[in-house]
């Protein structure tokens, strides 16, 4: 029986819990302890730590349309910050800034290959990698 | 960074290597790499002590939140990382395995970032 946390998606799903804890970590401590520096950024941190705990929780637990939906915010979410911030905002940064480059660009592939994890499980039955 | 993280960082490398041929090979982790990975626990648990002793001290303007954040970050990986493994045991899960001793390093190069920007 396939579900979107099995065979690759248990990388994925571990790789998206990752992300939930770093993005989510980063936030609370930059709020926690520098808030009035860049409220509007820093709040932005935290929203995309959150769309990483929805999207590691609907992936672990097989829920297609909210993993559709979180994945597709995290990829606007990517391009827009992406697009809209400048890598000498450091003190600023969130995890999208400058499109994950503090992060190895990993948060601009993430959202495709969740996407595409996602397209590739619906499709009609197959046999799977393992 | 310190000599402990260039260890334990060697050692992660080691461990990346070893479970790359097992999934090559198709083969789950036996208790040798289980231990190594034991191991490396120990070190990170160490790590975080040395990490606390050190913020506790002379820090010179180091951002204690975001240190002792990584610091646990370090710690907590490996035990998820080995739940979450053991939930399915083909390629896949080793490769969870992967992906955490591939983090370990990143973590203790923003750790000695972190440090150097006081």
């Amino acid at each position: 029986m396939t579900s979107t946390r099995t065979g690759f998606g248990r990388i994925l799903v571990f790789v998206y819990g990752v992300f939930a804890l770093a993005a989510t970590a980063r936030a609370l401590v930059q709020l926690a302890t520098q808030a009035s520096k860049a409220p509007v950024a820093y709040s932005l941190s935290l929203f995309s730590g959150i769309v990483y705990i929805v999207a590691t929780w609907a992936l672990a637990t097989d829920r297609r349309r909210v993993a559709l939906v979180t994945i597709g915010i995290e990829l606007t979410g990517v391009l827009v910050i992406g697009t809209l911030s400048h890598p000498s905002d450091i003190d600023r940064a969130s995890v999208w800034s400058d499109y994950g480059n503090g992060y190895g660009f990993v948060p601009l592939v993430l959202p495709f290959v969740g996407l595409w994890w996602l397209w590739h499980i619906n499709r009609p039955q197959r046999p799977m990698l393992g | 960074m310190t000599a402990l993280q260039i260890v334990l960082s060697a050692v992660c490398v080691l461990l990346a290597v070893w479970l790359v041929v097992l999934i090559v090979r198709d083969r789950q982790p036996d208790d040798y790499l289980y231990a190594a990975l034991g191991l490396l626990e120990v070190g990170l648990v160490a790590q975080l002590v040395i990490g606390l002793v050190m913020v506790s001290g002379d820090h010179g303007g180091v951002n204690v939140a975001a240190y002792v954040g990584y610091l646990v970050g370090a710690l907590v990986i490996l035990p998820i990382a080995f739940v979450w493994s053991v939930g399915e045991r083909t390629r896949s899960g080793t490769g969870v395995l992967l992906v955490a001793v591939v983090v370990v390093p990143v973590l203790f190069l923003r750790l000695h970032q972190l440090w150097g920007a006081k």
